[in-house]
Parts: structure tokens; C-alpha cells; sequence
């Protein structure tokens, strides 16, 4: 039987296995949607492109699953960009389908016509354009594979009307064919004794752990190696909730806006493992004195990763859960206390903490969201002081419950990713912790929340500034804040006229009341604290600087 | 140090476009690249030379790795090779020293391809230092027009580089 592309679409998504897909329909993408409009795919309709793909890679981030959005031809798709980029430099699994101007318009400027395959080829993994019916569905399914295997990121596919709307004979042609692509997933046993014996020579180990343990599901191995040497553990942004950040061994964030003891420990140690992380100028600061005493051992499944930007000593090159298990089966049960002894002094020297002087304070706020949700809960952030602050006070003790735009730091990121979570996590409280400025950058996805009932908590860390900016201007530009003070709207009537509710809390005495009240409530609500205007995030590295050289 | 890669690549519409812009914004300095089919019409081999030390040259051959239509990448000059560029060169000629131009031609073995009223077109075949060396001695007869190739690469005696799968994808087509 004939099928139209369109419907070669739908059959290819339920076959692997899709259920919701985020999305904003337009010319080109009609025939698309016309196949839609009677399959089970529940499609959510956002109120701008942008909140499309952010919600798809939030759905994917906390299920694990691939993220899929849809968007049309010309500015649909320009309006993906962002999204996009933001999930390749996190490594997201992301499929993004945009419609395009028929074959024959193609490259005549045509209405609606952007080259979103051209746009797109340095932020993506990999990209098509299918300008043969017959090819499409083989590409949808290597679109996925290559999204959700290796190291996943996104790939867009481009389909011209012509194709969406044509009618072929369709069957499945098996497993994809990709000579160019074979991702290394089991680790090379030499290269892992070798690092076992590193480890147990080893007298102040540390282990730094990245968004990779989380993608490849290491968690229990992870935990399992550190507690079975006594090493420990600090996690980028990106892998918080890699490892129980209330575990005894847990470090914290290290870099930028790392913890002193994370620091301090990495500073001192003598063998730094690396595990799927990428060396990231936010992580390392000035890079010839990062870890200066420390051989360096590097797991990645990304083998262009390895040696990027810093020379390391020991390089394994495989799936994180498979080299960590690797890993512990040759282990010995390790010792490692001297240091651990110097690690608890630094803890109790230099904890975190803020001034508490009676006023409302950001990290008061967080440490309420982590108290009355238990730790249980779903965040999103924005990108901003509010992210740092999510980061320090909340600890995330599972995998994929911190949800954050690491590499590309996008503003406006977290409200529509934390959609995504809710729907892929129904029933979980999900909060998306914001700052004013960048709520207000997708501010009409409140009509998504409200129209399809994800009950997304929206606390606003409210400072009428573009804080991490005006920390900036205030540290290093003399307090000259330019254009960094922000007028805000009534963010409680604001989400009354969406149909959420609104709240708005002045005091610190007032703070988990409405917390708790908030999370009684089946419907969005949007949390409006209003906070010590000029409060820092604190410690930080000056950039450029060493990272065991903090202020604060 | 100068690299000469040959890359095997699905012959994919835009594979050119995704490696040149990988050069670009990872900041590789490309010397010359050229592009043909092999004798699987779905494999294009790519020539690129590039410069780097070890430490840049692994990062190319890692990042080049990475895009799904690249097959395979070596580096040829990491053993014996011959390669050759070919070089088309219009000069003046005047029938009064058109002699002068073909006697240099003849030194380099060049050929000559075209005779017009004033001008002579030669063509030149070999390593990039030959080539170098004849457009210098043709550069005194004021050159009008000159077109490169690019540097094509292969290793000498029996290893040659070969595409693993190629058997592979012919059965698939056969299917
Ligand atoms: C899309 C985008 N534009 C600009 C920036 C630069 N930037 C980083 S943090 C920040 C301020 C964020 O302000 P707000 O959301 O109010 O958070 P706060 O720092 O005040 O907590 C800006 C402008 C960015 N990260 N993303
Ligand atoms: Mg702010």
C-alpha cells in the first residue's frame, strides 16, 4: 500500500518508540501535520519554536529518551537554532524535523525558504535534507540512531513539501548502514589496567564526573568506585546528580562557581579521573595551573575529547558504564584516608555558606525548594546567579532531576525545558528556578503550561537585575552597570492572565509557605521572590584565574 | 608540519561543506584540498594538506572522525608516497620567444595544451616542489593565467588505503 511522506513520519516515530513531540505548524510543514492530526503522538503546541525544541531536550534530559520537535520551513526553523546548538553542546539526543519549500523552489529564495541544513551543520551532530520520498524513511532511523548512540547529540531533518505530501511504497529496511559511523562503547583492557594501577598508586585521587556518566546511565558504578576506593567525587554543572550530592564523599561543583573544597581538592591532587567530561574553560580556568600536580586520567566516549584541552596520561576511550565497570572488576578495595582527612578540614573550613541577616535571600530560597520537595523534586534553571544558587543549595541525589543549559548557557532555556520534564515525568514536582530576565525571554510559554496542565512551579529569583552580569560590572567594571538593570512586569498578574496563579513573596518568614502551598496547587504557578537585590555567587574564580584562587 | 591526509568519504551532498567548515571554525589551516569519485561511485577520496603539529594533526584526524559521512582518514605522509599536482599555466608568447617557453617546457616535461595569437598554454604534472619550481621559470614570460589541482596522494608499493565496508555497501545495493 502507498503511504504519504507524511505518514512514513508518524509510523517511523512510533516505531522508535515516540510518544510526545513538541512542535509549530506552518506551510511547509502541512502535510506533516495532516498525518499528525489522527496518530496517537501526543504534540504539544508551543507558543514559539524556541520553546519547542528546549521543551523536546528538557522531555529528553529527564527520560532519557530522544527529544523530538517539529517546526516549519524559513523562520520555524531559524527559530530552532538556539535550541539546537544548546543541545549539541550538551550532548542532548535531539531529532528536530523541519518542513521546507518544495524541491523544485529549492535554492531560488523562495517564500519561506532558509538553508536550515547549512545554518545548522556546525551545531548539530548530523543533518538531512530528503529530497527522495523513497529515502525517508532509512533517514528518520538513522536520525535517531545517530542522535541516541555514541555520543548523542542532535540531528535535524530537512523535508521539502514535495516529499511530506508524495505517496511511495514504504517497508522498513532493517538495521542502518553507517560505514563512517562506529562509536567505541567497550574499553580497551590494557588501557584499564593501566589506569587501575595509576589508582592505586595514587595518594590524593579525585574523581570528576560529567554530564557523560548521566547520558550512559553510570550512576550505581560511579558510586560504586568511590565508595570502594574512598576517592572523591565533584561534578561539573552538567553532571550534577551523577553522584548523591549529599554522600560523604561528594565535592560538590568544582570551577567557576565550584565549591573551595572541590577546588582545593582538585588543585592538590595527585591523579585527577575524568569521566565524561570535556575540560571546559568553566571548569579548568586558566589551564596551565589546573590540577599543576596531578597525572591526569581521561574516560570519553568521544575519543576527539581525549587530549582537546589538556594532555592527559591516561586515556580510555569508551561507554562511561562500561569503562567504570572495567574499572572497579579490576580494583582492589582501596584505602585513600590520609587525604580523605585533609578533604573533611577543607569541607568544615570552608563550607558553603551565605550571610543570613534577616533579609530575603536567593540561597534561602533554594534551600526551601530543596527541604519541602525532599530533594525529590525536578529542577530546571535558567541561566544566570539563580543557576549557580540551584546548583550549591539543592543537592541532587539522582540522575537527570538537574536540568540545565551547561555549554551554550541559554537564557530563557529552563521554563520551556521544564515543560518537557513535566511531560515526560508526570506527577513529579517540577520546579524551573528563573531569573526575572530570563523568564521574561519565553514568557508566553506560560500559555503551553496552562493549555496542556503541566503544573510547572516558577520561582523567580527576582533581583531586577541581569545579576550575573551586574556581579560582573561590579567585580571587574567598577560598579559601572551598564544596561544591566531590568524592568519587570507583574509577574503574579502576568501568570493570572495566562490562567496560572501567581504568588509573590517579599520576606524570608514567607518563603515555604508559599512553597508549600505552591506545591498543593495542580496547575502552573509562578513564584515571584522578590530578592536582596545585590546579592554575589559566591566563591568564583576571576576568569583567566587558577581555580584554587576564589573570592569570597 | 605538512600532512597529506587522504579521506574516504560517502559521496553525500553537502560532505565537502561539512569538512571545510570544520577546518574553518576549529581554526585548521588547509594548504590544498582535492576532491574526485573513486572506482565505488559512492566513495569520493578527499587529498587534504594540512598543517599542525602532532598534537593538531591528531585533533583533525579525531574531529574528521566524527562527521558520519567520513569512512576512513590516513596519513599518507606517515610512510612512502608519490603525489602529484597538475598545474595549467597561460604565459605571453609572442612568436619570438615562444622557443624560449617550450624549451623551459621541455626541461620540466611540460606539455603544451594550447597555442594562441600571443600566448601559450602549457600543462605540468608532478610533486609540489616541481610544480613550484616550473611556475618560477615560466614567471619571466609574464603569466596571464594559472589554474593548481591541489596535491593528490597515494603510498607506494603494496599498502594502499582501501575502505573496509565497500564490499559491504555493494552487496546492500545489490539487495
Ligand atoms: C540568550 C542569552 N543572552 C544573554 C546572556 C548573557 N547573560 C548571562 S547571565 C545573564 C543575566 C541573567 O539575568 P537573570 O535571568 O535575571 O538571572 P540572575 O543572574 O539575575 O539570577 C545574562 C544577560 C545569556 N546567557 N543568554
Ligand atoms: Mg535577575
Amino acid at each position: 500500500m502507498k503511504k504519504s511522506g507524511g505518514n512514513i513520519i508518524v509510523d517511523c516515530l512510533l516505531a522508535e518508540g515516540v510518544d510526545t513531540i513538541f512542535g509549530y505548524p506552518g506551510g511547509a510543514a502541512l502535510p506533516i501535520y495532516d498525518a499528525l492530526f489522527d496518530s496517537d503522538i501526543k504534540h504539544i503546541l508551543t507558543r514559539h519554536e524556541q520553546g519547542a525544541v528546549h521543551a523536546a531536550d528538557g522531555y529528553a534530559r529527564a527520560s532519557g529518551k530522544p527529544g523530538v520537535c517539529i517546526a516549519t520551513s524559513g523562520p520555524g526553523a531559524t527559530n530552532l537554532v538556539t535550541g539546537i546548538a544548546n543541545a549539541c553542546m550538551d550532548s542532548i539526543p535531539l531529532v528536530a524535523f523541519t518542513g521546507q519549500v518544495a524541491t523544485s523552489l529549492l535554492g531560488k529564495d523562495s517564500f519561506q525558504e532558509a538553508d536550515i541544513t547549512g545554518i545548522t551543520l556546525p551545531i548539530t551532530k548530523h543533518n538531512y535534507m530528503v529530497k527522495d520520498i523513497n529515502e525517508l524513511g532509512d533517514v528518520i532511523k538513522e536520525a535517531f540512531y545517530i542522535a541516541t548512540t555514541g555520543r548523542p547529540g542532535p540531528v535535524l531533518v530537512d523535508i521539502p513539501k514535495d516529499v511530506s505530501s508524495g505517496y511511495t511504497e514504504y517497508e522498513d529496511t532493517g538495521p542502518v548502514y553507517l560505514p563512517g559511523y562506529t562509536p567505541v562503547l567497550q574499553p580497551d583492557s590494557q588501557q584499564v589496567s593501566r589506569v587501575v594501577r595509576a589508582i592505586a598508586e595514587a595518594e590524593r585521587p579525585v574523581i570528576y564526573a560529567g554530564g557523560g556518566v548521566i547520558s550512559s546511565g553510570a550512576y550505581n558504578e560511579l558510586r560504586e568506585l568511590a565508595e570502594k576506593t574512598l576517592i572523591p567525587v565533584t561534578t561539573t554543572l552538567m553532571g550534577m546528580g551523577c553522584f548523591p550530592g549529599d554522600h560523604p564523599l561528594s565535592l560538590g561543583m568544582l570551577g567557576m562557581h565550584g565549591s573551595k573544597y572541590a577546588n582545593y581538592a582538585v588543585s592538590e591532587s595527585d591523579l585527577l579521573v575524568g569521566v565524561g567530561v570535556r575540560f571546559d574553560d568553566r571548569v579548568t580556568g586558566k589551564l596551565d595551573t589546573f590540577a599543576p600536580n596531578a597525572r591526569i586520567a581521561h574516560f570519553d566516549i568521544d575519543p576527539a575529547e581525549i587530549g582537546k584541552n589538556v594532555r592527559v596520561d591516561y586515556s580510555i576511550n569508551g561507554d562511561a558504564k562500561n569503562t567504570l565497570r572495567a574499572v572497579i572488576d579490576q580494583l582492589e578495595k582501596g584505602s585513600g584516608k590520609p587525604w580523605n582527612g585533609q578533604i573533611d578540614r577543607w569541607k568544615e573550613d570552608y563550607p558553603l555558606e551565605f550571610e543570613k541577616n534577616g533579609s530575603l535571600k536567593p540561597q534561602q530560597v533554594i534551600r526551601e525548594i530543596y527541604n519541602v520537595t525532599k530533594g525529590q523534586a525536578r529542577i530546571a534553571t535558567e541561566v544566570g546567579q539563580h543557576q549557580m544558587w540551584a546548583a550549591h543549595y539543592y543537592h541532587y541525589s539522582r540522575p537527570r532531576t538537574f536540568i540545565s543549559s551547561g555549554g551554550l548557557g541559554t537564557m530563557g532555556y529552563g521554563f520551556p525545558a521544564s515543560l518537557g520534564v513535566q511531560a515526560a515525568c508526570p506527577g513529579e514536582a517540577v520546579f524551573d528556578i528563573a531569573g526575572d530576565g530570563s523568564f521574561q525571554m519565553n514568557t508566553q510559554e506560560l500559555m503551553t503550561a496552562v493549555n496542556y496542565n503541566l503544573p510547572v512551579k516558577i520561582a523567580i529569583l527576582n533581583n531586577g537585575y541581569l545579576g550575573m552580569v551586574r556581579q560582573w560590572q561590579e567585580l571587574f567594571f567598577d560598579r559601572r552597570y551598564s544596561y544591566t538593570e531590568i524592568a519587570n512586569p507583574d509577574f503574579v498578574k502576568l501568570a493570572e492572565a495566562y490562567g496560572a496563579v501567581g504568588m509573590r513573596i517579599t520576606d524570608s518568614s514567607g518563603v515555604r509557605p508559599a512553597l508549600e502551598q505552591a506545591l498543593e496547587i495542580d496547575r502552573p504557578v509562578v513564584m515571584d521572590f522578590i530578592i536582596e537585590r545585590e546579592e554575589n555567587v559566591y566563591p568564583m574564580v576571576p576568569p583567566g584565574e587558577a581555580i584554587n584562587n576564589m573570592l569570597g | 608540519m605538512r600532512h597529506t591526509l587522504a579521506v574516504l568519504v560517502e559521496n553525500n551532498p553537502g560532505v565537502l561543506a561539512r569538512v571545510s567548515s570544520l577546518f574553518s571554525r576549529r581554526g585548521y589551516n588547509i594548504d590544498s584540498l582535492a576532491v574526485g569519485r573513486t572506482d565505488d561511485p559512492a566513495v569520493s577520496r578527499m587529498t587534504i594538506v594540512v598543517e599542525g603539529d602532532a598534537r593538531v594533526l591528531e585533533q583533525v584526524n579525531k574531529q574528521l572522525h566524527k562527521l558520519v559521512d567520513i569512512i576512513k582518514i590516513s596519513d599518507i605522509t606517515a610512510d612512502e608516497f608519490v603525489d602529484r599536482e597538475l598545474v595549467l599555466i597561460k604565459v605571453n608568447a609572442d612568436p619570438s620567444i615562444r622557443g624560449e617557453v617550450m624549451q623551459i617546457a621541455d626541461v620540466f616535461r611540460a606539455r603544451i595544451v594550447d597555442l594562441g595569437q600571443n600566448t601559450i598554454t602549457l600543462e605540468c604534472t608532478g610533486n609540489g616542489g616541481k610544480v613550484n619550481a616550473f611556475e618560477e621559470a615560466v614567471k619571466p614570460y609574464c603569466i596571464k593565467e594559472l589554474v593548481r589541482t591541489g596535491k593528490i596522494a597515494m603510498w607506494r608499493g603494496a599498502k594502499y588505503t582501501g575502505f573496509p565496508g565497500s564490499s559491504n555497501k555493494t552487496n546492500k545495493e545489490d539487495e
